[in-house]
């Protein structure tokens, strides 16, 4: 009878801090730079240089830890991590190995069944990034960017809580949505700013002790991650069932042949001799430091759901997908404060907003509309100044490149046409143009309204607004011949 | 008027006062440079043109009364592992052999703000890693006071440079004794701060919580003056401390009265040379006339300072020199197979063999497995020393005893045997462990007419105390004689020492 | 000699420090380890339990910069010193 297994994961998530600058220097963590122009003699590693902390990445690391329930370290520390790579300019990272700021907390996420459970947070630590590697297939060699170099990151380690790829998406998604809240991070997997290392192990189910367990790197997708768990998963398993054993190693996945390869060689001993960093001074977090932080804390999701059920009156559906990203509710608030119409906000973030969204590929991080102008652009719709159609065809603009809706609509000519006698015009035009449909309504076919609304509004180029047109049409429908 | 023969802060006196020019100070320095530089090899670089260029500049700005600092005007030289824009900086290893940093230490800035003239770089043993200047990859520096002996190290080329007249001061590193020792050997003062006094930022480090800057001068005045100018906060090094009380030549003065000077049995024990010990015993005796209480006692833990030193010492260098992999800068073998074979050859050709000794012991000393035996151990040991410190100077303001245990050993004497070498740090390595400062100031010759360094240890931030102690010492001996740069023997005589 | 360095553990040193050393060297290195090791063995000695290892010899603590840009671009100084250079990149071995 085949053996029943059990998947343990635990994941090392890497988190690239939004710090204006370097974790230990003064350069901008901003990206899109020429290659090591955002670079000093700190983050390239020349002889003689020394290293400072930066004090928001400390204060953002304590609040993530403050978030996920960790205990903060009161008394902390920098260690080096020895190894030699090209993208590291020091051959040592400086890292947090002894005296971790953050340890033992957790976040709840909701398991496949419906159940709830805690994963538990093992440490949280800051370090700093490496630079970047671009590699030359046709000279043979490789060139060393170092403009990501001591680009800040916290790493959140779990304990082993997870059991499979649903369980590890819905905390990674629990973590995305904490870290975002507190404008620590855009958290951005494709992008690199968030990234997951993967434990696995396997046992058979109800065993005592866990397997030997790998990890796997250079995972950048949701899609990634749940590929390579269901790799490693049944590799692991294949191993155990031929008799063979797993070893702990570090492997690479790769997503398009959709298999890992083990990256270990005779040079990487993977010995990293830590030892505490003699050029950084310990970081003492006082009860003062600390209470400050707490009462910083933004509100997270759950309390805000709550609220706008209070506050807001709009579905608890639309709570639910509005409150799903720190972008998006900061988005709905703002225009909600500046226009005081929450259903109709929320219906244009639900809306046109999501719709495009998908059609773009756009995350919320990255939507680029003002509150300011979609409150304007629902303050045309309400004054009439423009009509449905209209609008929308605004808001795919400023949906782009958030235009100035009033001065858009000028611009383009959409106002309304409430010029009475011009639509009068335009009604006699098509109703004497379209006599059959004429006879059709008034034989009782309602539905030739319809048509001839259609036909006015395009004679008007879309400017009319329909309420009227329909009112005019009636009017002269109902008028004898 | 004989320039070479004036203290820095007498020729920078002399500048003002109109009797000489920092041009001509710069001229005599470059000409004893010139007749006696093949011979001692002080310096690795030498800014030929540059000086004379930045002689002229200082003197127009000490003519407009821009500057009017003690230093103004005096050339001076720096340790090769302190950066210096636009100049060669190599820690006398072929892997910077042709480094060249776009940024200078602060501690060097400092001195340029204060008008220094720069005249070059100084030898050292590698990556400060010796205690002779033996261990430099581009050849020894040979003692003024006899060319068959070293300068001591690693220090070696600034003392000796100081010595001969090839420049009124100049700057040094302390790791273990590296300022202090060389100044033993070569009849000159030198003088290592608080750790943290000032910053780092700049020194290529070896030992970064061991590390520390200070000058090798003529005179004990001089000393004060340089540190006074080179000690500062600096945002760029987090080690280092903002301190107010670093009016230094303020402690100038010739009084010990009531000074509880403590003398540690310890340091005079087995290993010991005979004449140093006497000299250093006179010169206690000295103060003791000037007013001071002496009193010897028992220090304790001294025979451990050397293996925590090394522990401790090693494994920060083993880390602190992984940068030096021929990707970056410096230098690079010209043949490699592959990523790990660049680094290794680079390494291995671009490293000597003192710095692989240290670097390998470093690796295994955190390695896994081992890190709580040796570094953690080593770490705990230093808590150990320092607390007997404290206890020392919870009874006494200065602690004295020799730099060294011997004076100038021969060229080519120490390197065969590394332990050996580093007992010759026993008296110096402990003051680094416990972050304290430390001078040296001659006080004797030996029978072959080789100084002796007589050493005082002070309190954390308790320079002062030192420095009072120092100059009270320095008066009450009477000048001492300068190493015979005209060849031949030196021209020392114990009388008047 | 109570420390005995075998050929693994200079081996294994050698890739951890990245020195590539000759026969003769290694010997050498065996040799003069082991030296070191007997004589740091000497820690042993002392007693230290309860004893915290001390990092740092002053109490200094919490050194932080403010989260302000201070650094502009000096790439060109940068890449002065490198042994190659293209397209203002380090040029290095292929690491993949």
């Amino acid at each position: 009878m085949a053996k029943e297994y059990e998947t343990v994961i635990g994941l090392e998530v890497h988190v690239e801090l939004a710090t204006k600058t370097k974790i230990f220097c003064g350069c901008p963590t901003a990206f899109g730079g020429e290659p090591n122009t955002h670079t000093c003699p700190v983050c390239t590693g020349m002889p003689g240089s020394l290293p400072v902390l930066n004090k928001q990445v400390l204060e953002y690391a304590i609040s993530v830890g403050i978030a996920t329930n960790c205990e903060i370290t009161r008394y902390g520390r920098f260690d080096r991590k020895n190894y030699f790579y090209p993208d590291n300019p020091q051959n040592y990272q400086i890292s947090q190995l002894y005296l971790p700021i953050c340890r033992n907390g957790g976040v709840e996420i909701e398991t496949k069944e419906g159940g709830k459970k805690i994963v538990g947070i093992h440490e949280i630590h800051m370090e700093e990034d490496a630079g970047k590697l671009l590699h030359d297939d046709w000279e043979n060699c490789s060139l060393v960017d170092y403009n990501r170099s001591g680009v800040p990151l916290i790493e959140i380690v779990s304990e082993p809580d997870m059991r499979n790829a649903e369980e590890v998406i819905a905390y990674l998604e629990k973590l995305r949505l904490i870290i975002q809240y507190l404008g620590v991070s855009d958290c951005k997997l494709q992008e690199g700013s968030m990234r997951a290392d993967v434990n696995l192990s396997v046992r058979e189910k109800g065993a005592a002790s866990f397997g030997t367990r790998t990890e796997m790197k250079n995972l950048n997708s949701f899609k990634a991650i749940m590929r390579a768990i269901e790799g490693e998963r049944e590799r692991q398993i294949d191993l155990l069932e031929e008799g063979k054993e797993v070893i702990q190693e570090t492997r690479r996945w790769d997503d398009v042949k959709g298999e890992s390869y083990a990256m270990r060689s005779k040079e990487d001993a993977q010995d990293y001799r830590y030892f505490p960093d003699p050029d950084l001074v310990p970081i003492v977090v006082s009860d003062e430091m600390l209470e400050e932080l707490k009462s910083r804390q933004p509100e997270f999701r759950t309390a805000k759901m709550a609220r706008y059920r209070e506050e807001y009156g709009i579905p608890d559906y639309d709570i639910e997908m509005i409150t799903g990203t720190k972008r998006m509710a900061d988005l709905f608030e703002e225009t909600t404060a500046l226009c005081g119409q929450p259903k109709k906000v929320s219906n244009w973030l639900m809306g046109e907003t999501m719709r495009l969204m998908k059609e773009k590929d756009v995350d919320a991080e990255d939507l680029r509309f003002s509150p300011e102008n979609l409150a304007k652009l629902i303050a045309l719709v309400d004054s009439k100044a423009i009509n449905g159609q209209s609008a929308k065809e605004v808001f795919e603009v400023m949906f782009e490149q958030d235009i100035e809706p009033e001065r858009y609509v000028e611009e383009k000519g959409l106002k309304t046409v409430h010029d009475e006698s011009a639509l009068l015009k335009a009604v006699e035009e098509v109703l004497a143009g379209n006599p059959q449909s004429v006879a059709d309504y008034r034989g009782g076919k309602e539905k030739a309204l319809g048509f001839l609304v259609g036909q006015t509004m395009k004679a008007m180029k879309g400017k009319a607004e329909p309420g009227m047109v329909n009112r005019l049409l009636r009017e002269k429908l109902s008028q004898p011949e | 008027m004989d320039i070479l023969k004036m203290t820095a802060v007498e020729l920078s006196a002399a500048i003002k006062d109109r009797k000489t020019t920092a041009v001509e100070a710069a001229r005599a320095s470059l000409e004893r440079i010139a007749e006696k530089e093949e011979q001692y090899h002080c310096y690795l670089t030498i800014d030929r043109q540059g000086v004379l260029k930045q002689a002229e500049e200082v003197q127009m700005r000490i003519e407009k009364g821009e500057l009017t600092g003690p230093l103004a005007g005096v050339p001076m030289a720096v340790k090769d592992n302190l950066c210096t824009a636009g100049m060669l900086t190599t820690c006398a290893s072929r892997i910077l052999e042709n480094f060249v940093p776009p940024y200078s230490a602060e501690a060097v800035l400092r001195l340029q703000k204060a008008g220094a003239v720069m005249i070059g770089k100084t030898n050292m043993d590698e990556f400060a890693m010796g205690s002779t200047t033996e261990t430099s990859a581009f050849g020894e520096t040979k003692n003024p006071w006899n060319p068959a002996h070293v300068p001591g190290g690693s220090s070696g080329g600034s003392a000796a440079a100081v010595a001969a007249g090839e420049c009124f001061y100049a700057l040094g590193s302390d790791t273990g004794g590296s300022i202090r020792q060389p100044a033993s050997f070569c009849g000159v003062v030198g003088m290592k701060p608080t750790y943290g006094t000032v910053s780092r930022y700049g020194l290529i480090a070896y030992g970064s919580s061991l590390d520390q800057i200070g000058p090798l001068a003529k005179d004990v005045t001089d000393c004060a003056a340089i540190l006074e100018s080179i000690a500062f906060h600096d945002e760029k090094d987090s080690t280092s401390i903002e301190r107010h009380d670093t009016d230094f030549t303020l402690a100038l003065s010739e009084n010990v009265k009531g000074m509880r000077i403590g003398v540690p049995n310890d340091y005079f024990g087995e290993g010991l040379d005979e004449e140093v010990g006497d000299a250093v015993l006179r010169a206690a005796k000295r103060l003791e006339e000037k007013g001071a209480i002496v009193e010897k006692f028992d220090l304790s833990l001294v025979d451990y300072a050397i293996p925590a030193y090394y522990t401790i010492a090693a494994a920060e260098a083993s880390s602190n020199l992984e940068r030096f992999d021929g990707m970056k800068y410096g230098y690079r073998t010209k043949d490699y197979d592959g990523l790990h074979s660049l680094y290794k050859r680079t390494r291995s050709e671009g490293f000597g063999e003192e710095v692989k000794r240290r670097i390998m012991l470093g690796s295994f000393v955190l390695s896994s497995g081992y890190y709580d035996a040796y570094y953690l151990k080593a770490l705990k040991v230093k808590a150990l020393i320092k607390k007997a410190f404290d206890d020392a100077f919870s009874k006494y303001d200065v602690i004295l005893g020799p730099a060294a245990p011997t004076t100038a050993p021969k060229l080519g004497e120490s390197l065969a045997d590394p332990i050996k070498m580093y007992l010759g740090d026993i008296y110096t390595i402990a003051v680094n462990l416990a972050g304290l400062p430390g001078i040296s100031v001659p006080c004797g010759l030996d029978s072959a007419g080789l100084p002796i360094g007589l050493q005082l240890i002070g309190d954390c931030f308790q320079e002062k105390k030192l420095i009072r102690a120092a100059y009270t010492y320095e008066k009450a001996r009477g000048a001492f004689p300068a190493a015979d740069v005209g060849g031949g023997i030196a021209a020392g005589r114990k009388e008047g020492v | 000699m109570a420390n005995i360095i075998d050929d693994d553990t200079i081996e294994y040193v050698s890739i951890l420090a990245k020195l590539e050393l000759s026969e003769e060297e290694r010997e050498q290195a065996k040799k003069d380890m082991g030296r070191m090791l007997d004589y740091i063995d000497k820690l042993g000695e002392l007693d230290t339990e309860g004893v915290e290892p001390m990092t740092h010899v002053f109490p200094v603590q919490n050194v932080f910069r403010e989260d302000i840009v201070t650094n502009s671009d000096t790439r060109e100084e940068l890449l002065a010193n490198a042994p190659e250079q293209r397209d203002g990149m380090f040029v290095v071995p292929k690491t993949v």
